[in-house]
């Protein structure tokens, strides 16, 4: 008896210990715009299912934590063995190569239905490997408030209307319906960038360093000029310091603004808190002297290096990737998707009529994108460009200094920044 | 008595340990950080640059004219911080002052002033500049008074002048509350027959102020001076929480300026940051030697009468 309680004490020991052996913690750091680590989580509840010994645990954190503390600690070793990270090419260095660690058909499957979108990952030309899930494709653009169109009896501007013409079509309205300014911009580098490119910016020169041209100046001049002229809430990019992001949503939804350019993350937010005050749309892609163009960007699981659980990483970022879990994800964040096969599937949205239409607008505008855009969006040290841009431009529509000054020390912090990113 | 010698090590040494590892040894990094360039976060991989970013900092024209300077933004900061703490220091002292002198009356409900004037200090500094944010943003409660009154609303921190007015006023009424008590705490230990004697002979308030409690009072006000001075030129949460730096960089401290060079930004600087540090605390180290020196004389004039 003695002897059988004892041996069915070793072999539960056993069969704990071992359990306890395979049992791999995955730790994903995940930030969210509106419910994507709650999807997140419960795709991760059925790869658990279908790899038991894998425990995925989702840490939610704030978007500041992602972009201020998330690079501290992979440049000291320490860190989640997966983020969801925005600065795709700044932390490549960081990044765990799946390829290797992927079945040889899914390898392709991630080549071919991620090939735009797997460059932004890479630290340069020659590097092939396969480093992110983008889990979100985000295309900036201009939300209109259409109400107030309608109110003022102001037609919109149609496909090919200048960034001049949607500014002077909206002073039109928000004189007519008194409400107080006719555009407003989030206080983003990445924001800028389109009207920059439309206006000539090429943003790299002929070596592929970044540099403050004649366009990026036009665009520059442009944008302050709007502000001094009341067109835009000056608080939006005057009323914060240094390289901060302010976001002007609540000035839009609150109809204090006509047309308000931001991107395609805000359409959750749009639906759920505009549409019940007023109609809105999203215009498509404003023009230029040099084309029509909007930014790419978005958010992206990546693997570390540094984890421990390479094997569980890379198989959760796949089962991520496959084509069933990647459409769920899409749909329920209402996200355009990444990934070609799923894109040409196509995804059915629970939205309403407003939210497909405003997806389907910002999805007509990904072919519009330039060239210059696209690279900005792929520059390893992108916000180097960005967060100057933010700052200094800040600087001038507070009226600290003038727009020239601005530019002058803007290419200045371009330009020491990225000399020192490169010793 | 060797078992004696030690005893003391036995208490000092976890203290020491933590100050040691959390106090000291950052001091030397930071030290070391400031003398290499580069953006690798460990000391190894860091080149050493000698002067350089000290350099870069100290690089103007004219230091008073920031838009001459190499690192306009740090200048700011500096001028920012200088003039926070002129008018913010001058204006906690006398304010503190005057209410303890209140407080030490005897006046109704004396308890319950004495919580409401300290209550915010038991705050953290981000729900203060939270809750102030609420009541100074465009639509917020100043301006919905101001509506309702018949007023234009204001932009409270998007206009420079304003902004910086008000991170004053938060800073003050935030804190106001611990130096009062400084305050209050010297003036009970006042003794309570020189007044009478001044009563005796029918000295007026006003000489009473200036001829019994402030003199008495100096080495709590020299205190309050030094603390205030201290925290003033340290400002930073309160402030990155209420307006961001901005306007443009209006309420940009030198504080801000080291996290946004060091944490920031995508390209972090550390050496820059490490570098605008060695400089901030050079400017404490002075605010200390003045407030010793100040100590000594006052104990040195106390000796003398």
């Amino acid at each position: 008896m003695r002897t059988t309680t004892a041996r069915s004490i070793a072999g539960l020991t056993f069969i704990v210990l071992a359990s306890a052996a395979q049992a791999a913690d995955l730790r994903v750091q995940c930030y969210s715009d509106g419910n994507e680590c709650e999807v997140t989580g419960d795709l991760a509840k059925r790869f658990e299912a279908e790899n038991p010994g894998t425990k995925v645990i989702i840490d939610k954190v704030p978007y500041k934590a992602v972009v201020e503390q998330l690079p501290v600690q992979l440049a000291a070793g320490e860190g989640p063995d997966i983020a969801r990270v925005t600065d795709l090419g700044g932390l490549s260095k960081y990044y765990l190569d799946l390829a290797p660690l992927l079945p040889a058909a899914r390898a392709k499957a991630w080549q071919d239905n991620f090939a735009s979108s797997l460059a932004w990952f890479r630290s340069g030309a020659a590097d092939r490997g396969i480093y992110g899930l983008m889990s979100q494709l985000t295309v900036t653009g201009a939300f209109v408030n259409k109400t107030l169109f309608e109110q003022a009896k102001v037609a919109m501007p149609g496909p090919t209307a200048t960034w001049d013409d949607w500014m002077e079509a909206a002073r039109k309205v928000a004189v007519a319906t008194k409400t107080p300014f006719a555009m407003a911009m989030d206080r983003s580098g990445h924001r800028f960038a389109p009207l920059a490119v439309a206006y000539g910016a090429k943003i790299f020169d002929a070596n592929g360093v970044p540099v403050i041209d004649a366009g990026y100046q036009t665009a520059a001049r442009k944008f302050v000029d709007w502000h001094k002229a009341g067109l835009m809430p000056k608080e939006v990019w005057g009323g914060v310091g240094g390289s901060q992001y302010r976001d002007a949503f609540e000035e839009f939804a609150n109809g204090r603004v006509v047309v308000y350019y931001s991107g395609s993350w805000q359409i959750k937010r749009m639906d759920t808190q505009v549409t019940k005050a007023f109609d809105w749309a999203v215009a498509p892609a404003p023009c230029g002297p040099s084309g029509c163009t909007a930014m790419p960007g978005g958010a992206a699981f990546v693997a570390f290096k540094h984890t421990k659980v390479p094997a569980e990483a890379a198989k959760f970022l796949d089962f991520l990737s496959r084509d069933d879990n990647y459409k769920e994800l899409m749909a329920r964040t209402e996200n355009i998707p990444a990934s070609l096969s799923v894109a040409k599937a196509g995804v059915t949205y629970n939205v309403s009529a407003n939210a497909k239409a405003a997806l389907n607008s910002f999805v007509a505008d990904v072919p519009k994108i330039a060239k210059a855009n696209y690279d900005l969006q792929g520059y390893r040290f992108n916000r180097a460009v960005f967060l100057p841009t933010a700052q200094r431009l800040g600087q001038a529509v507070a009226g600290e200094m003038s727009a020239d000054d601005a530019l002058k020390r803007l290419a200045a912090d371009v330009d020491e920044q990225v000399k020192a990113a490169s010793k | 008595m060797r078992q004696d010698a030690r005893t003391p090590w036995f208490f000092l040494g976890p203290n020491l340990v933590i100050f040691g590892v959390f106090t000291f040894l950052p001091i030397v990094i930071n030290l070391y950080y400031a003398f290499t360039g580069g953006v690798q976060l460990y000391p190894r991989d860091r080149p050493y640059v000698g002067f350089e970013n000290l350099a870069t900092l100290l690089d103007c024209g004219s230091y008073f004219d920031p838009s001459s300077c190499r690192k306009d933004i740090f200048w700011r900061a500096v001028w920012n911080t200088a003039r926070f703490s002129v008018f913010q220091v001058s204006l906690m002292v006398l304010f503190s002052l005057g209410t303890a002198l209140v407080l030490n009356r005897k006046i109704i409900g004396r308890g319950f002033w004495r919580g409401v004037y300290f209550y915010p200090v038991l705050l953290s500094p981000v729900v203060v500049a939270l809750i102030w944010k609420w009541v100074l943003q465009r639509e917020g409660l100043l301006n919905a008074g101001m509506v309702a009154a018949g007023a234009n609303p204001v932009l409270w921190l998007a206009e420079p002048g304003w902004a910086f007015f008000w991170v004053i006023f938060v800073s003050i009424w935030a804190h106001m509350g611990f130096y009062t008590l400084i305050l209050l705490a010297g003036l009970q230990a006042i003794p309570a027959d020189l007044y009478e004697a001044a009563q005796m002979d029918r000295a007026s308030p006003w000489r009473t102020l200036y001829r019994i409690t402030l003199p008495l009072l100096l080495p709590n006000l020299l205190v309050v001076l030094v603390l205030a001075a201290i925290r003033a030129v340290q400002i930073f949460d309160e402030v990155f929480v209420l307006t961001g730096g901005g306007p443009g960089s209006a309420t940009t401290f030198v504080v801000q300026f080291i996290y946004q060079t060091g944490f920031q930004e995508q390209v972090r600087l550390y050496g820059l940051a490490a570098a605008g540090s060695l400089l901030l605390a050079l400017a404490l180290v002075v605010l200390t030697l003045i407030q010793l020196r100040a100590t000594r004389a006052d104990k040195a004039g106390e000796r003398a009468r």
